[in-house]
């Protein structure tokens, strides 16, 4: 096995961490690296976690992210069960984001105005609900300041500014737990919460995190490079989850 | 009753201007070939209610659509819905945007027949920009963790003048099952409607139907339907599982019909001109 680790597994294990402390409930990771981080947390530090197929079953297992014939179904979830778990608190979901601030707002509908979008993008899908209901963290494979934004065009995920204005009861289930980045890792642990740097991964600098923001992020003194993948991790990476690399197709080296 | 009856006597049932639902969900069990039969029918100034995929796109790019009520529109692998995008970007079609979750409380009051639901879906985002009926009701209770005088989002009931599902087996009376891992919300837009519409891979005898489909299967029932239409195939480019499965080639042919300099004619020539036999026989080719 390469001794050389790369951007992409270094994420993985980022999205992992996010998943550590959530007990029996629904991590809902969307898109390649977050499936894989989902999959390696249950397989190490999270046993009790429960994850899609992406469609309508749970499946049972530390196994390959694309090795479908292969899953074991625990439980069938249809999407209307899906808004069962999320409107009763057992989902936390990783979205992507088109648009993010400093507040954590997302934007996935339209860039520009919304009646006459410049760039008509999916729609608000359902991220009123999961930012109102759940934890939401996002993944961003490709960070840079058109994504990094002073302000989104669209609030679709609420933010904490949002989530504050509407008083400690309404928002009382609003939970941002991480933003990861192909560059880093980010969390609102902050005095106003807005958008702290976290960690950055190796090979990366609190500078070139900071390029590639639109906005003032809260960057404390020591900024800790984000976690390598143990022998143990690296090895369930490779070999058992995702063996195909398609990790590295979602994130290419930059060595 | 024996309700069975073609695509086009479905067409000859709806009127421009409706509010009409479709089933499925993005590129699953659309029930196409009753969207074929609207795009090639005189209909037009329709609201369509959908979890949208190409049934919106096409229904966009034939400008059978005036105002769309959607929480996303998407083609599954082909992500991002090409002409629905040509029709925002351009605004030919106006947008009343969702959440995921507020449309199937929107049906399921309009099924109950009351005027809203209650949710905590929709605090804090744009909803309330880009939908300005949109509005809030104070709950008269205490929370089930104590909260007091909560404000909460009133979900208004969608009333649909007519749903259009696929199923994957139904009997001439409109009892109908799914077969696929999902349902999706094609039992509550059938209950959300005045008149519903079921199109189905196969149609089999009541007696055939109990014999072959699981009792879990059969969540549809006849007192919600209007008209039958066998349509084997009838989803076709989107999946109807087990029958078939989505056709990624056709969609991927699709989204280059939105490419402009006349993309879109082409397409409906060499595709949607004809009747449902004519557009079976060419996908098939």
């Amino acid at each position: 096995m390469s001794q050389h680790i790369t951007r992409a597994e270094v994420c993985v294990v980022a999205v992992a961490e996010a998943f550590r402390d959530d007990g029996e409930i629904l991590a809902n990771p969307i898109g390649t690296i977050p499936m894989i981080g989902g999959r390696l947390a249950r397989a190490t530090f999270a046993p009790d976690l429960m994850m899609t197929d992406g469609e309508a079953r749970l499946i049972a297992g530390d196994v390959a992210v694309n090795g479908g014939d292969a899953w074991t179904t625990e439980a069938w979830n249809p999407y209307r069960r899906m808004f069962d778990l999320v409107w009763s608190g057992r989902r936390h979901v990783m979205m992507g984001a088109t648009q993010i601030d400093r507040f954590g707002n997302q934007n996935i509908a339209a860039l520009g105005p919304f009646d006459k979008p410049n760039v008509a993008l999916l729609g608000y899908r359902g991220a009123p609900g999961n930012t109102i209901n759940d934890k939401t963290s996002y993944w961003v494979p490709k960070q840079s300041g058109r994504v990094f934004v002073e302000a989104v065009d669209t609030v679709c995920g609420v933010g904490y500014d949002r989530a504050a204005a509407l008083g400690e009861h309404a928002a009382r289930f609003h939970c941002l737990p991480r933003v990861i980045s192909d560059l880093a890792v980010f969390d609102f642990e902050s005095d106003d919460h807005t958008m702290r740097l976290r960690s950055v991964h190796p090979g990366v600098t609190v500078d070139d995190v900071v390029a590639a923001t639109g906005f003032d992020l809260v960057i404390p003194d020591d900024v800790p490079e984000s976690r390598l993948p143990t022998a143990d991790e690296l090895e369930l990476i490779r070999e058992v989850i995702d063996p195909e690399a398609m990790r590295e197709k979602e994130v290419p080296d930059p060595s | 009753m024996d309700k069975r009856m073609t695509e086009d006597e479905v067409i000859s049932r709806l009127e421009s201007g409706m509010t009409i639902g479709i089933g499925g969900w993005a590129a699953r069990r659309k029930p196409m070939s009753i969207v074929r039969a609207i795009l090639r029918s005189d209909l037009t100034d329709l609201t369509i209610a959908s979890y949208g995929g190409p049934d919106v796109g096409m229904l966009c790019a034939s400008g059978k659509v005036s105002k769309l009520i959607s929480a996303f529109v998407s083609d599954d692998s082909v992500p991002l819905e090409p002409h629905y995008r040509v029709a925002r970007q351009t605004g030919t079609v106006t947008e009343r945007p969702m959440d995921e979750g507020m449309f199937l409380l929107a049906l399921q009051a309009a099924a109950w027949r009351v005027p809203f639901l209650p949710t905590r879906v929709g605090l804090g985002s744009d909803l309330f920009r880009d939908d300005p009926s949109l509005r809030t009701v104070t709950s008269p209770y205490p929370s089930p963790d104590g909260a007091t005088g909560e404000e909460l989002v009133a979900v208004q009931a969608l009333h649909l003048d007519a749903a259009i599902v696929h199923l994957n087996r139904a009997d001439e009376r409109g009892n109908a099952a799914f077969f696929g891992p999902d349902l999706y919300f094609d039992d509550l837009l059938l209950e959300a409607a005045t008149m519903g519409f079921v199109s189905c891979e196969k149609l089999l005898s009541t007696e055939q139907l109990a014999a072959e489909a699981p009792l879990h299967t059969r969540r549809t029932n006849r007192m919600f339907v209007t008209g039958v239409v066998e349509a084997p195939n009838g989803a076709h480019p989107t999946s109807c599982v087990p029958d078939h499965e989505t056709d990624d080639a056709f969609l991927r042919t699709y989204a280059g019909s939105a490419k402009g300099d006349g993309a879109w004619d082409q397409f409906v020539a060499d595709y949607l001109a004809g009747s449902e036999a004519d557009y079976q026989k060419a996908v098939t080719s």
